[in-house]
């Protein structure tokens, strides 16, 4: 036995991240005088104490479900897509169009339409640098993330010369017709009895994120494709010598990747702004990379993640209304977050890892024959 | 479900009480940030003065994000706070959404109209004051070319120039006005690198005094104006202090006394559509001891008349935003 307890590798890693990265966090706070206790419970109260709280937590975590799934598929065929925030921006960009310029008779019929463009849109974005990847071997991370930046040229374009109403300063398009108007949580559980709080923008996109989950899910590990993505996500030449075309599986795990990343754009451009405007993914595509890594590329790791993401966003917006610590900071303190689960994690597993291998190493030097931990789960330290 | 109601009802009040205990006045500075030197900043300073004037306190809040404009609107109307003074015409949107479901919440938005029976709708002649300030510069340029930069190229800017160009015009009609404007999207406002260059193309054009009308990208400006040694016009704030003897005037837009005078107002104020322009000290150009021996009495003397003239209806300036068309300028 020379791994770690899956257990350990999926539950307690990030838990030990989480609590360094909230003890600096409290340092800093303490630093800057105020009391890192009372900011806890205002954050803790301000994202998951009311349904109000939780419906901003929800929405901002269905958000960054989509670009999280979609640099995890990419992640499993060892891509690196960095351009989830552009391809998002196209995927508005469809999403706008298509609730725009076409007279819908129900919020349905538009929401599958709105999110076929969304898709397509953020597919083609990712098509090209995955194109390019294949077949001229240009690396990933540079052509995804160059692709960031024509994309928020090409939406500044768009807006500020073709979709920007008359006599608008703003450059955002119009609002939506009201047939599009996606059912908020609010009007979802009302018929049922449940009182949910009107102002969260929460909405029936969460279902479309979490059915998202399922089906990515089934893909990687139900399904042939799933498996040579993950194949070839291993090794290469393995892959080449079972007969799986590289150039293939780079294209189909970059569309898939970039489909899921525009997606996201049914939440925050149709199911909040109602309208396009510029900024309007502010993050979410960087934030999923983290929320990937923190979920160790599962879509139900994803799924947690984003909910944490998601209580440190609107957390965060409940510190900056009623406390004087500068917003700066709050982007300090999720910096953190994300520095410990993801760009440090190593620091964390290595001794964990060691600390574990010791201990089994110990038991085989007893004669206790192969131990089994998964079998007799201990603690570490023991 | 009652009792999973009277739980849902714990918890809010719970959330509730964490808020405020009286009516507070809450400000919404935007996403340019409370500390700009010019917009916003104006803001703070005058709701400032009002709290060290009545040692009231009041709640802000620096945007992050685009979500944050309503739900920060929402959570100061729901907790209580009263007036809810918005910076920036980026609020319009959000606003008139929010407006309505909070009847007995004042809000006050500045720079826009939005039509409720809540909401104070502030709007400054910006091109008064530019029209004063474009004169001085005709009247201290000796090369008869003058600059101006904007910031996002948006009608509210344009208003801006359009009034400057005739100011200029007006104390010298064959002046030529060099007009740029530093790009079209919110970055504009925070953009000093830019600024810096589109001022010393200007230059290199013979301009030798720049009006900047460009929030955080006229910090640039002005800088590069007072290295190469010619003149400049700051904006909003006075901002003759940034370089003593290099910053010709500001064209001062009293964010801070609309500010103030809201706050002041309180939750009984009255709403409507307010202007503020240079008959009631909405704006003005500045004169301290920073530019004074850059401002001849004689220049002075025909500023101020016209000054005089502009309060009293005499001279009308001509207002961009009225048909997006300028006579002394084209875009």
């Amino acid at each position: 036995m020379d791994k770690m307890p899956k257990w350990a590798d999926v539950v307690l890693i990030p838990l030990i991240s989480l609590i360094l990265a909230a003890i600096l966090s409290a340092l800093v706070i303490l630093g800057i005088g105020e009391d890192p206790v009372a900011a806890v419970k205002l954050m803790v109260e301000g994202a998951l104490g009311s349904t109000y709280g939780w419906g901003y937590t929800l929405y901002y975590a269905t958000n960054f479900m989509f670009t999280g799934l979609a640099v995890a598929v990419a992640f499993h065929a060892r891509l690196f897509n960095i351009g989830g925030e552009g391809q998002a921006m196209l995927g508005g960009l469809g999403v706008a169009v298509i609730s725009l310029y076409v007279p819908w008779p129900h919020w349905s019929v538009a929401l599958i339409a709105a999110s076929a463009a969304a898709m397509l849109f953020g597919a083609a974005w990712a098509a090209i640098p995955a194109y390019l990847q294949a077949r001229r071997g240009s690396h990933i991370v540079i052509t995804t993330i160059m692709f960031n930046f024509i994309a928020a040229a090409l939406l500044n374009y768009m807006l500020v010369n073709v979709m920007r109403p008359e006599g608008s300063m703003d450059p955002a398009t119009a609002r939506f017709p009201a047939a599009v108007h996606l059912p908020t949580l609010n009007e979802i559980l009302a018929p049922l009895g449940i009182p949910f709080s009107k102002a969260a923008p929460a909405n029936v996109s969460l279902l479309v994120a979490i059915g998202a989950c399922i089906l990515v899910w089934a893909l990687i590990w139900r399904t042939r494709l799933g498996y040579e993505i993950r194949a070839y996500g291993h090794s290469e030449t393995g892959a080449r010598y079972a007969g799986i075309s590289p150039f293939r599986i780079t294209m189909i795990a970059m569309l898939i990747s970039g489909a899921l990343a525009g997606l996201m754009a049914i939440n925050n451009v149709m199911g909040e702004a109602e309208r396009l405007v510029l900024n309007s993914t502010e993050g979410a595509g960087f934030i999923g990379i983290a929320v990937a890594l923190m979920g160790r590329s599962h879509p139900f790791g994803v799924f947690l993640a984003a909910i944490l993401f998601g209580f440190l966003y609107q957390g965060g917006a409940e510190l900056a209304l009623w406390t004087s610590i500068p917003r700066e900071l709050i982007v300090v303190i999720q910096a953190l977050v994300i520095l410990f689960t993801g760009a440090l994690d190593n620091m964390v597993r290595m001794p964990l890892e060691r600390l574990f291998l010791a201990r089994s190493r110990r038991r085989r030097d007893r004669g206790e024959g192969a131990p089994l931990p998964e079998r007799k789960p201990t603690r570490p330290g023991e | 479900m009652t009792f999973m109601k009277s739980l849902m009802g714990a918890a809010a009040s719970l959330a509730l009480s964490a808020g405020l205990a009286v009516a507070e006045p809450a400000i919404i500075f935007d996403l340019g940030g409370k500390f700009d030197k010019s917009f916003n900043e104006a803001a703070f300073k005058g709701a400032q003065r009002w709290a060290e004037e009545t040692g009231g306190k009041f709640r802000d809040i620096e945007l992050q994000s685009e979500a944050q404009r309503e739900q920060a609107l929402r959570r100061f109307a729901e907790n209580g706070a009263n007036p809810v003074v918005m910076v920036g015409f980026a609020f319009a949107d959000a606003l008139s959404q929010v407006a309505d479901d909070y009847p007995d919440t004042k809000f006050v938005i500045i720079d826009m109209v939005v039509d409720k029976p809540n909401v104070r709708s502030v709007v400054f002649n910006e091109h008064e004051g530019s029209y004063l300030v474009g004169m001085l510069a005709a009247m201290a340029s000796k090369t008869g070319k003058v600059g101006f930069i904007g910031g996002m190229d948006i009608p509210l800017i344009r208003k801006f120039a359009c009034g400057y160009a005739q100011g200029v015009k007006a104390v010298k009609p064959e002046a030529e006005i060099i007009s740029n404007m530093t790009g079209t999207t919110p970055a504009a406002w925070n953009d000093p690198v830019k600024g810096s260059e589109l001022a010393k193309a200007q230059i290199a054009q013979g301009a030798d005094v720049i009006y900047a009308a460009a929030g955080g990208t006229g910090v640039g400006v002005l800088q590069t104006a007072a290295d190469e040694g010619i003149l400049s016009i700051g904006v909003d704030s006075n901002q003759n202090y940034m370089h003593p003897g290099k910053v010709l005037t500001s064209m001062m837009k009293r964010v801070d006394n609309a500010v103030y005078q809201a706050l002041k107002d309180g939750p009984d104020m009255e709403t409507g559509f307010s202007v503020m322009g240079l008959a009631n000290g909405g704006v003005d150009y500045a004169l301290d001891e920073y530019n004074a021996p850059l401002i001849s009495a004689e220049m002075k003397a025909r500023v101020d008349e016209a000054k005089a003239a502009i309060a009293g209806g005499e001279i009308k300036v001509h207002d961009y935003m009225s048909d997006d068309s300028c006579p002394a300028l084209s875009f």
